[in-house]
C-alpha cells in the first residue's frame, strides 16, 4: 500500500505547525511570537542573582510585550501552578528560579506581535549567574565541589544484572579480555525543528497542538503543571517531521512554554514558538554519551566464560528519561550470546549538560557498539575469525539471556536461527570473497585500505519489562454513520509511516479497502492513551490493540469476530441507523475498544532484573564494507548489508524505508556527529558545523536491506519492532570494518565518531606503540 | 552611495553568506546593504586576448558552464564544483568569496594559483569619474578578514591572466564527501611563472605556501608527506577550532600535497 500522506508532503501541502493560518485556524488575533531567554555561557552551574530586563533598550516596547519568568507560575493555574516539568522525575523546572544546572536552561518567556521585537527583547534580557564549579566530565568521578543534587558521587540511577559468578569464572578462565568504548552524544536532526502553539479556549482550556511524539505525555506534564485534571488541558499532534527520540519528551518543555504564555496573554490569544535550527540544538535533548568496560572470560574454543561489563553514562543536568535509556542500555550490554555468567553495572551520572533524552535504540545503540567491538577483539586475540566467534557463541533456542530470560520460538513460528541469519548477512555481503579481494587491494593501493566488518546484534521490542503493564494502553476503533471506520490512537506519524501501517491493519481485519478507514487526528478529547510513540512498539504493541479493538467493533454490531467486508460497513450503518431511529436519546458513538494484555508466561522482576525483559526481540546481522584514505585518514562506507527477523513485514516499502534511513543515520554517529562541547554547551550548533551524512556519503549500491520474517503471534499482524533496529547494529559493524582495513597498523577504533582526526589520532598512537 | 561620507552600506552579491546568518542576526539588520544585482556590468564571464575576468556577480554556475573555462582553466571549475550544491554554486559570487575573506574560501585559492588580480573601483570624491586599483590577490589579504581595500571601493571585477598550465590541482578536504566547509585545501598550478601552491583553512588567510613553492621550483626530493612538513611549518599556521585540529591539517595538509604531486617535480 502506497503511503497514505505521501503526495502531500512531497508536494508540500501538508501542513506543520509552522504552516497554519495565523491565527491557527482560531479567530482570537494572529499568534504571538514567543521566544526563550536562556542561561548565558559560562555557568554550567550556578545561582541565578538577577534577571535584568531592558538591557540596551533601543525600540523595544514592553507594554506590548508578554513576559513570564518562573515568577508568574504559581499564578497562572489560579495559585495552584507547579514549577516543574513531569517526566520520570519532577527535577527539572518549567523555567529556571534561583539556580541553574546547564548553559542555555529557559529562564523567561518572551511574547509579542512583531517578531523581530521579540527577538530584540530576547536579546535584552541578562541572566546574571553566580557560578558554581561545574560537572562537565562524566567519565571520571566528580569533586566534592561538583557533586550536586544530593546524589552519591552524582550517580543518579544505578541499575545492575547479575548471572551466574562472574569474579569464580573469570578467575578459572584460561583467557580474560579486556576493552573499553565509548560513544559520543548524537543530535537527532529531525527535518522538523520543535516547535508548538498554545491557548486557553473559551472554556479555559489549556490548549496545546504541535510537532510531538507523545500527545499523552505533553498533556500529564500540563495537567501536572498547571495543577488540573484531564478536563482542564487538551492536546493536539500536528503534522511532524521526525523526531526519533528528540520530541519524546523536550515537548512537554516546549508545550507548558506556550501554554503559560498564552495562559498569560489572555483573551484567547494563541502563542507560537518555532525553534530556529541552533536554538533547537542547543537546548533540547540529545543521544546519552556512554562509556562501556567489558572484561571477558574466554575459553581457547572461543567459548564466553564470565562477562563483566561496566557502563557510565552521562544523563545530563536532569533525569528526563536517563533511567530507563540506561536500563536498555545494560540489557542489551552482554548481546545475542549465551554466557553462563554475567555481570552488567550500569550507572547514569548526573552533569552540567544540556540534559540527554531519547534518541532512537535508547541506550542500546551505546552497550551494543562496545559489545560488538569487543568480541572482533577478543576474536583477534584468540586468532580467530570474528563470524566464527560470533557462531560458537550467538544464543540458541532454550538457552537464555543475561537476565535469565529464555529465548524461545513463539508457536506457531518456528525458532528464529540466529546462526544462520548472521550466514545469510555473510553471503549477502560476499564476506568471504571481499575479504581476500581486500587483501590484494590493500597490497597494491599506497592510500586506500579497505575492510569489512560484522555485527550481530538484538533489540528487545515494545517496553522494558513490566513497562507494558503500567501503561495499560487503550485504542479505539469508532464506526462512523457512514460505515467507515476511524481508527483513534494517540500513537504519531513522524514520518515513519503510521498511519500507513495502521490504515492497513484495520483495513485488512475488517476486510474494508483502505478508504474506508480514517486514522484520527491525535487529539486528547478524542484518541485514547494508546501510549508513547517510542520503543519500537507502535505497530507490534498498538497494531495489536487496533486489531482487537476491530473485533471489539464487529461483536458491538452483532457480527462475529471473524466478518469481513461488506457486511462490516453495512452491520455499522444499521447501527447508527437503528440509533437514531429509536432517537431521544444523544446520538451515540460506535466504540471497538482494546485494553493491553500482556502475552501470556512473560515474567520479570524489576527489583532483580531477572525474568523475560522483553516479550520477544527482533534479531539481525549487519555487514559493513569501508575504505579508508590514508591521505585524509576518512573512513567512508561503500557497501552495506542490513539482514534482520522482525516478525511479519507488513509494508516492505516502509519497512526498508526504516532500516535504510536508520543505518544512513548510525553511519553519522559512527563516523561524522561530533559535537564540540564549551562549557557543556554544544558550541557547533549549526548545519555547517555539526556534520550529518548526505547521499553522497551512503552507498553507490544503497542500503542493501533483507528481511526474515517469523510472524510473532501477539504482535500487529505478526510484527515485531523494526524502527530501533538500524541504529544498534551499523556503529560497530563499522568500526569492525575500519579496523579490519587498517589492521597492518593494529589501530583499535574504540571510541565513535571515528573522525578522521580520531583515526589519524590512532594511527600516530598505534605508530607510537610500534616504534 | 560607495562614496558618502560616513559608513558605506555593504555591498550584496549572492547573499549566501548574509543570509545564512540573517534571522538571528540583530546587529546585521541594523546595517545599511547596496544590492548590486541589477547591475548588469558585473555580470558573467568576459575573454580578453590576455585574461579572463569574472565580473563581481559572476558565480561559480557561470564558471562551470563556461566552455572557454573548462578547457582552460579547470582548477576554477574543480573548486567551483566543490562547493556547497548548484543552487549556492548558481548564486554565489567569486567577488563575494573574497569579500567575505574567510580563510577557509574555496574559491580564493583556485584564484590566487592562477595569479588572479581584484580589480577595485571607486567615486573620486565626487569629480564624477571613477577611481581603479588592481591588487594581486596573494596580496590582497592582510591579516584575519583585513584586506587591502579602502573604505568606499567596491570589487568589480577578478582578472586571470591566460596563460598554459601544465599542472592544475583542486583538493578539497571537509569533513564529508559534499556541502561541507574545508577544514584543509590546496590549489595547485604550474605555468610559466612557476609553481603555485595555496592553501586554505590553515592560516588566518588563504595563503600561497612559498616555501613549498621553491621547493618544488628546485627540484627538491620529496620521499614521503613528511617530506613537506619543514616547508609547511614556514608557509602556513593551522589552529584548533570546531571543525578540526591543528596537527590534523598541518599533517593533512602535507599528505594532501605528497599524494597529489607524486610524480611531479623531486615528489616520488
Amino acid at each position: 500500500m502506497k503511503r497514505i500522506e505521501g503526495l502531500a508532503k512531497l508536494t508540500g501541502a501538508e501542513r506543520y505547525v509552522d504552516d497554519g493560518p495565523a491565527d491557527a485556524g482560531l479567530g482570537m488575533g494572529p499568534c504571538l511570537w514567543g521566544m526563550t531567554v536562556r542561561s548565558p555561557p559560562p555557568h554550567a552551574r550556578g545561582r541565578v542573582k538577577e534577571i535584568r530586563y531592558g538591557k540596551g533598550g533601543g525600540g523595544i516596547d514592553w507594554s506590548k510585550l508578554v513576559v513570564v519568568d518562573h515568577r508568574d507560575i504559581p499564578g497562572l493555574a489560579g495559585g495552584r501552578g507547579v514549577n516543574e516539568v513531569l517526566m520520570i522525575g519532577t527535577d527539572q523546572p518549567v523555567l529556571a528560579a534561583e539556580y541553574v544546572r546547564h548553559v542555555h536552561e529557559a529562564v523567561v518567556l518572551i511574547a509579542g506581535e512583531d517578531r523581530e521585537m521579540v527577538r530584540r527583547a530576547v536579546a535584552a534580557v541578562e541572566v546574571v549567574v553566580e557560578g558554581e564549579e561545574a560537572a562537565l566530565d562524566y567519565r571520571v568521578e566528580p569533586t566534592a565541589a561538583q557533586v550536586q543534587g544530593g546524589f552519591d558521587a552524582n550517580v543518579l540511577k544505578r541499575l545492575g544484572i547479575n548471572k551466574g559468578d562472574v569474579e569464580a569464572a573469570l578467575a578459572a578462565a584460561p583467557i580474560v579480555v579486556e576493552g573499553e568504548y565509548e560513544t559520543g552524544a548524537q543530535e537527532h536532526v529531525y527535518i522538523e525543528c520543535n516547535g508548538m502553539i498554545g491557548w486557553v479556549d473559551a472554556a479555559g482550556v489549556v490548549c496545546v497542538k504541535g510537532s510531538m511524539q507523545c500527545p499523552y505525555y505533553v498533556l500529564n506534564a500540563l495537567k501536572h503543571t498547571f495543577a488540573c485534571d484531564e478536563k482542564g488541558v487538551r492536546v493536539i499532534q500536528t503534522a511532524t517531521g521526525g523526531g526519533f527520540g528528540g520530541k519524546e519528551d523536550y515537548p512537554s518543555v516546549i508545550g507548558l512554554h506556550v501554554a503559560l504564555l498564552a495562559a498569560k496573554a489572555g483573551g484567547g490569544r494563541p502563542v507560537k514558538m518555532i525553534y530556529d535550527r541552533g536554538e533547537d540544538m542547543q537546548a533540547t535533548t540529545k543521544r546519552h554519551p556512554c562509556l562501556v568496560r567489558h572484561r571477558t572470560g574466554v575459553d581457547r574454543d572461543g567459548r564466553l566464560l564470565a562477562q563483566d561489563i561496566q557502563v557510565r553514562m552521562d544523563a545530563g543536568a536532569y533525569v528526563t528519561l536517563s533511567p530507563v535509556v540506561l536500563s536498555r542500555g545494560i540489557i542489551h550490554a552482554a548481546g545475542p550470546y549465551f554466557c553462563p555468567n554475567v555481570r552488567v553495572d550500569g550507572k547514569a551520572i548526573l552533569t552540567n549538560s544540556v540534559p540527554y533524552g531519547a534518541f532512537r535504540g535508547f541506550g542500546a545503540p551505546q552497550t551494543i557498539f562496545a559489545c560488538e567491538r569487543h568480541m572482533d577483539v577478543i576474536a583477534a586475540r584468540l586468532g580467530m575469525a570474528p563470524e566464527e566467534l560470533r557462531r560458537r557463541n550467538l544464543l540458541r533456542d532454550g538457552q537464555t539471556t543475561a537476565t535469565g530470560q529464555v529465548i524461545k520460538a513463539h508457536a506457531p513460528s518456528p525458532g528464529t536461527d540466529r546462526v544462520a541469519l548472521m550466514d545469510r548477512a555473510l553471503v549477502a555481503a560476499g564476506w568471504a570473497k571481499k575479504k581476500q579481494e581486500h587483501t590484494a587491494f590493500n597490497a597494491a593501493s599506497d592510500h586506500l585500505r579497505r575492510g569489512m566488518g560484522l555485527a550481530t546484534f538484538w533489540h528487545g521490542a515494545g517496553f522494558t519489562g513490566s513497562g507494558e503493564t503500567y501503561l495499560k494502553s487503550r485504542v479505539h476503533v469508532a464506526g462512523l454513520p457512514d460505515g467507515r471506520v476511524e481508527v483513534r490512537i494517540a500513537t504519531t506519524e513522524m514520518g515513519q509511516g503510521t498511519t500507513t501501517v495502521m490504515t492497513q491493519i484495520a483495513a485488512d481485519r475488517l476486510g474494508l479497502a483502505a478508504d474506508r478507514v480514517v486514522v484520527a487526528v491525535p487529539d486528547t478529547t478524542v484518541v485514547p492513551n494508546s501510549g508513547p510513540t517510542v520503543a519500537s512498539r507502535t505497530v507490534m504493541v498498538v497494531g495489536r490493540l487496533v486489531e482487537r479493538a476491530c473485533e471489539d467493533l464487529l461483536v458491538r454490531v452483532g457480527l462475529g469476530k471473524d466478518a469481513k467486508g461488506a457486511v462490516v460497513g453495512e452491520a455499522v450503518r444499521r447501527w447508527h441507523h437503528l440509533r437514531n431511529a429509536e432517537g431521544g436519546g444523544p446520538r451515540g458513538e460506535l466504540i471497538g475498544e482494546a485494553v493491553y494484555r500482556a502475552p501470556p508466561g512473560v515474567q520479570w522482576d524489576d527489583a532483580t532484573y531477572r525474568g523475560d525483559a522483553y516479550g520477544t526481540f527482533g534479531w539481525a546481522a549487519y555487514v559493513a564494507e569501508v575504505e579508508v584514505d590514508l591521505r585524509t585518514y576518512a573512513a567512508r562506507v561503500v557497501d552495506f548489508v542490513a539482514v534482520q527477523e522482525v516478525g511479519s513485514v507488513i509494508n516492505p516499502t516502509l519497512a526498508r524505508g526504516q532500516v535504510a534511513g536508520g543505518v544512513v543515520q548510525a553511519i553519522g554517529w559512527a563516523l561524522m556527529e561530533e559535537f564540540a562541547w564549551k562549557d557543556g554547551a554544544m558550541a557547533n550548533a549549526t548545519l555547517t558545523n555539526y556534520i550529518i551524512p548526505t547521499s553522497d556519503d551512503v552507498p553507490r549500491g544503497g542500503i542493501r536491506v533483507e528481511f526474515v520474517e517469523n510472524p510473532y503471534p501477539h504482535g500487529g499482524k505478526g510484527s515485531k519492532g523494526i524502527g530501533e533496529l538500524p541504529m544498534d547494529g551499523p556503529g560497530p559493524a563499522i568500526a569492525n570494518a575500519v579496523a579490519d582495513a587498517l589492521k597492518e597498523f593494529g589501530v583499535e577504533p574504540n571510541r565513535l565518531p571515528l573522525t578522521p582526526e580520531r583515526v589519524m589520532g590512532m594511527m600516530e598512537k598505534a605508530e607510537a606503540a610500534h616504534a | 552611495m560607495m562614496a558618502a561620507g560616513g559608513t558605506p552600506p555593504t555591498p550584496m552579491a549572492g547573499c549566501t553568506d548574509v543570509l545564512a546568518h540573517w534571522p538571528g542576526n540583530l546587529a546585521g539588520k541594523e546595517r545599511a546593504y547596496l544590492d548590486l544585482s541589477g547591475v548588469g556590468e558585473l555580470r558573467g564571464v568576459r575573454w580578453t586576448g590576455t585574461h579572463m575576468q569574472l565580473g563581481a556577480l559572476a558565480t561559480y554556475w557561470d564558471v562551470v558552464t563556461d566552455a572557454r573555462c573548462v578547457a582552460e582553466m579547470p582548477l576554477l571549475v574543480a573548486a567551483a564544483r566543490t562547493i556547497g550544491a548548484v543552487q549556492i554554486q548558481s548564486r554565489a559570487t567569486w567577488a563575494g568569496n573574497i569579500a567575505n575573506a574567510s580563510p577557509a574560501a574555496d574559491g580564493v585559492p583556485a584564484l590566487m594559483a592562477l595569479d588572479a588580480s581584484v580589480v577595485l573601483v571607486s567615486g573620486n570624491g565626487g569629480a564624477g569619474g571613477l577611481e581603479r586599483e588592481e591588487v594581486r590577490l596573494d596580496e590582497f589579504y592582510l591579516g584575519y578578514k583585513k584586506l587591502r581595500m579602502r573604505t568606499g571601493q567596491l570589487i568589480e571585477a577578478v582578472r586571470v591572466p591566460r596563460r598554459p598550465r601544465s599542472v592544475s590541482i583542486f583538493e578539497k578536504v571537509g569533513a564529508r564527501r559534499a556541502q561541507a566547509i574545508t577544514k584543509v585545501g590546496a590549489a595547485i598550478a604550474r605555468s610559466d611563472a612557476g609553481w603555485r601552491v595555496v592553501a586554505n583553512s590553515v592560516a588566518p588567510t588563504v595563503r600561497r605556501c612559498r616555501a613549498v613553492e621553491e621547493m618544488l621550483e628546485a627540484g627538491a626530493v620529496v620521499r614521503s608527506p613528511l617530506g613537506f612538513a619543514a616547508a609547511l611549518a614556514k608557509d602556513v599556521a593551522p589552529i584548533d577550532d570546531i571543525r578540526s585540529t591543528a596537527a590534523y591539517r598541518r599533517a593533512v595538509l602535507g599528505r594532501v600535497l605528497y599524494f597529489a604531486l607524486r610524480g611531479k617535480a623531486g615528489v616520488v
